[in-house]
């Protein structure tokens, strides 16, 4: 008898905490506006004001067009942890990320169908960018190419590649101008990136980090940037910085997608579709442009000539094997960032 | 007001007692006067004191507010009003109303439980309870991540329940899921704060209501409610603080800017924006929520300074 | 011994026992004990081999040294100016002591990382602390020191709000006697007040610790995250397995797993500590 109360009071509570539980919970309840479609865009960090722009003439573009009016959520941060998230169930109906590989590991997954990256135009990037370099105004340590990074008493900013997908960019950079230079001796390259990463002063978690350690804690000679980073940079601070560009770099393709399990669900393939491809219009391209990226289509990068050092010699992804390849050889546990940055 | 706390030690028999008005004076102090206060220590102690209050806690949110006011008020007040930061601060809100609801729930069940019981396995549970206290916000936005994610074991059960209530909730990069990885962070600030207080009264005013044949709600009402309150508000705004302030573990469950940041995630997307400007709105948003969370301190203080007077 | 039968037994009158336990056991099940299962559940889809080979790489027990000893150290520091602070607080006037009884509890209130964008800028050689160290050749930030400053910060109110209770009940007569017999100062607070007061500051001490060990918003702003340096935190190696090029889940939930293990033990003695300080009160 005293047991019996005992478990049904027990019930009672279990019930009672649940409900606590649940009307916590309803309130967060989905509300759908049937005239507006709503869309998420999940992206990384520094295009920040460039979405927020595009989504602007997007959304005037596709009222003239169809008559419907589109609100486009961002998403931003590190692109890596970006995948990640629609991985665990943020519900983007497109990603706009800085690596191919990071939209690869969606595809894993089965969100995103296989042939994506044919599915737009010049690989689904409809802008792109390289690595360069970002130093104090007067240049004090005479820095003009990958060469003068590995010199003493120079201290170089540059994020933790086993962190941050962009810093391994960073790295393959390097790697491609010491093998040119080296004629493809695999230990002299490595003896050039372990002096290199000798220099390294702060290594943040992510680009972002990496910027803000130079540019406002005022660390370090040398900052190994995305260009449209350290272009975004120099606007800020005209009378500052200056720019290098290394006679080697690395063309980054970053790349777009619809995520098609999400954009079924939500019943916005059509929107979605419109939203990447008008990426590549006239107005997007410029808009890219002005946005410090390089815009893919190559009568509209000629006339940001100005603003873009054209004269680069540019490796991709590809000469490495493809982003999983390098990965898994370059920057895996024990594999040879581990080596030449541990001895 | 600390002199109240004291006198009221007295009479609770920690000291001796003292005579209404002359016993007072035996001892040479006045309530004005503190013991000691004279001579080099004192002085030195405070001053040691002070100086690292102003080093470690005073000087950080004069930097805060300093660089939020650097291009001038009118930029402050717009960072202050933009729409997301609206948003954010809404979200903010309703995650902490939640939350605190929630832990102070559980925080007097847990305290009645673990204060008027005995039974095996006690200890074990206070210390379970206490877990988030420690935890790294890394880790509680992982744990919710592999629970409720989209790969998460948990997510099929999740969706069974909306398909039966015919709703559409996600647990995870939505308000409800801020709201539970906020009473994550903040489940044990209730019950810690109210388990001292209640264990100090001991039970035997509600064994004697017991015997006089009260209810058990009627007991906690009357006989133990009184004792606790000050204690009870004082953790509901210690949970409010915190639940204002996490960062780590929403930021693993949120993802979309005007939609479903709390402040601090607004404050890290503006300074994450990079540009000088953002950078600035960033600490004004800052400033914002050192505000708030000055507020609520002060708020902690009367409630501590009333709770010395009513009780 | 005792006196806690004569409790067990005088506490099965009061109602309430089932109700409680359920709802807390419900509660707590549902959203701590669950999710944090999902850890355990993750890591052990590595065999034990795997486990112990991540768990004992170089980089991961230097990070887990890093960590508790960052943490140790800034719990030291706390613990001594955290009894400077309670004690003027609690013994002495003076102006402004309100105000500072009111901010204690800021570090828990502002979000960490803006406490640590904050202190990596004013520890940096370019700002206002990082000058004056810099001077006495200390590097703060992007070094340890810098990590041990980011978790005094965020450890400073546990410390505090553990040992104000204790020292407002303690009654200042206890050091007085001392005094009048002659005693230095010194003596009375080693003598007489340290062992009242030992427990609450172990309880500070304990909780700064668990706290700090798990830090992360306020750590990787200031630590510079340098593998070289010894400057990555746990939570930052978390991180990297979850951000970088492969996401490692299991990785993550092995090390969170070990960290988790750390934190509850160390709560365990904290508790017990307060147990038995609780018995010698009796």
């Amino acid at each position: 008898m005293r047991k019996n109360t005992w478990t049904r009071k027990l019930a009672v509570a279990a019930l009672l905490a649940c409900t606590v539980l649940v009307t916590g919970c309803g309130s967060g309840e989905k509300k759908k506006d049937s005239d507006t479609i709503q869309m998420t865009n999940v992206s990384y960090d520094p295009t920040r004001e460039f979405y927020a722009s595009y989504n602007k003439i997007f959304a005037d573009y596709y009222k003239e067009k169809t008559g419907k009016k589109v609100e486009i959520t961002q998403s931003h941060g590190g692109s890596g942890s970006q995948a990640r998230s629609v991985l665990e169930g943020n519900e983007a109906d497109v990603v706009t990320l800085a690596l191919a590989h990071d939209i690869t590991l969606i595809e894993d997954q089965g969100l995103i169908e296989e042939g994506w990256l044919d599915e737009f135009e010049g690989n689904s990037s409809p802008y792109t960018s390289t690595i360069v370099f970002l130093v104090r105004k007067g240049n004090e340590k005479g820095i003009k190419d990958w060469e003068d990074l590995t010199k003493s008493g120079v201290d170089v900013i540059t994020p933790d590649p086993k962190s941050s997908g962009g810093a391994c960019w960073n790295f393959l950079a390097a790697w491609e101008y010491a093998d040119r230079k080296f004629g493809g001796d695999e230990a002299k390259i490595k003896e050039f990136e372990g002096d290199l990463y000798k220099n390294v002063l702060v290594m943040d978690s992510g680009a972002r980090g990496a910027t803000t350690t130079f540019v406002e804690n005022g660390q370090g000679d040398v900052l190994i940037a995305w260009e449209n980073e350290a272009l975004l940079t120099l606007k800020e601070y005209p009378d500052d910085y200056e720019l290098v560009t290394p006679s080697v770099s690395i063309k980054a393709e970053p790349s777009v997608a619809i995520v098609d399990e999400n954009a079924k669900k939500n019943g916005t393939e059509e929107v979605a579709k419109e939203y990447l491809q008008y990426l590549y219009s006239e107005d997007a391209q410029k808009l890219i442009g002005e946005n410090f990226y390089r815009p893919s289509n190559q009568d509209i990068l000629k006339t940001f000539g100005e603003t873009f050092d054209l004269s680069v010699e540019m490796c991709t992804i590809d000469d490495f094997g493809g982003w999983d390849q390098a990965y898994e050889d370059y920057f895996a546990d024990d594999k040879i960032f581990d080596e030449i940055y541990s001895k | 007001m600390r002199e109240e706390m004291r006198d009221r030690g007295r009479q609770d028999g920690l000291s001796p007692k003292q005579g209404e008005g002359g016993g007072e004076m035996a001892f040479g102090n006045g309530d004005g006067q503190k013991s000691g206060q004279k001579g080099i220590v004192p002085i030195l102690l405070i001053a040691v004191g002070v100086l690292f209050f102003l080093v470690m806690l005073v000087l950080p949110l004069v930097e805060v507010i300093y660089r939020s006011l650097k291009d001038g008020l009118e930029s402050y007040m717009n960072a202050v009003t933009a729409e997301n930061t609206i948003a954010a601060l809404k979200v903010t809100l309703i995650a902490a109303v939640i939350a605190l609801a929630v832990n102070t729930f559980f925080g007097l069940c847990a305290s009645w439980l673990l204060t008027k019981f005995e039974f095996p396995g006690k200890h074990v549970l206070s210390v379970l309870i206490d877990i988030p206290f420690s935890i790294s916000p890394v880790i509680a936005g992982l744990a919710y991540i592999m629970t409720f994610g989209r790969m998460g074991w948990a997510t099929p059960i999740v969706e069974q329940i909306n398909e039966w209530l015919g709703t559409d909730i996600s647990l995870v990069f939505s308000i409800p899921g801020v709201v539970l990885a906020t009473i994550f962070v903040t489940f044990p600030f209730v019950s810690r704060e109210l388990i001292p207080v209640m264990q100090a009264q001991g039970s035997k005013e509600e064994e004697a209501a017991v015997m006089l044949g009260a209810r058990g709600l009627t007991i906690f009402r009357k006989v133990t409610f009184p004792h606790i309150k000050w204690a009870l508000l004082y953790g509901i705004i210690l949970c409010a603080a915190r639940a204002f302030g996490e960062f780590g573990a929403v930021y693993a469950v949120s993802k979309a800017r005007g939609k479903t940041f709390t402040l601090p995630l607004e404050i890290d997307a503006l300074y994450m924006a990079g540009s000088a400007d953002s950078i600035t709105q960033a600490f004004a948003v800052s400033s914002l929520l050192v505000a708030l969370a000055i507020i609520i301190l002060i708020l902690k203080q009367i409630v501590e300074y009333c709770g010395k007077d009513n009780r | 011994m005792k006196n806690r039968q004569r409790r067990t037994r005088r506490a099965s009158v009061i109602p309430g026992f089932g109700l409680t336990m359920g709802v807390v056991v419900a509660m707590l099940s549902l959203l701590i004990l669950i999710p944090l299962a999902s850890i355990l559940a993750y890591s052990f889809r590595m065999s034990p081999g795997e486990f112990w080979e991540l768990v004992t790489r170089p980089n991961v027990l230097q990070a887990f040294a890093t960590s508790i000893g960052c943490a140790f150290a800034a719990a030291v520091v706390n613990c001594v100016f955290g009894l400077i602070l309670a004690w003027i607080l609690v013994r002495y006037d003076f102006f402004g002591k309100r105000l500072i009884d009111a901010m204690i509890e800021l570090p828990f209130a502002l979000p960490t990382a803006v406490a640590g964008i904050t202190l990596s800028r004013m520890y940096s050689d370019q700002g206002a602390m990082g000058k004056f160290l810099a001077r006495l050749g200390i590097e703060a930030s992007y070094t340890k020191v810098g990590i041990v400053i980011a978790l005094i910060f965020v450890g400073i109110p546990f410390v505090v709000r553990a040992i104000q209770p204790v020292l407002e009940k303690l009654p200042k007569e206890y050091e007085e006697a001392g005094m009048m017999l002659g005693a230095s100062p010194f003596y009375v607070f080693r003598r007489v007040l340290l062992p009242e007061l030992m427990p609450p500051l172990l309880t500070g001490f304990g909780l700064a610790l668990a706290r700090g060990i798990g830090e992360y918003g306020s750590v990787i702003y200031i630590s510079g995250n340098s593998e070289r340096e010894g400057t990555q935190v746990v939570s930052y190696v978390i991180m990297q397995k979850l951000n970088s090029g492969s996401v490692d889940y299991e990785g993550a939930a092995a090390i969170a797993l070990v960290l988790l293990l750390i934190s509850f033990f160390l709560l365990l003695l904290i508790n017990v500590n307060q147990i038995a300080a609780g018995r010698r009160a009796k």
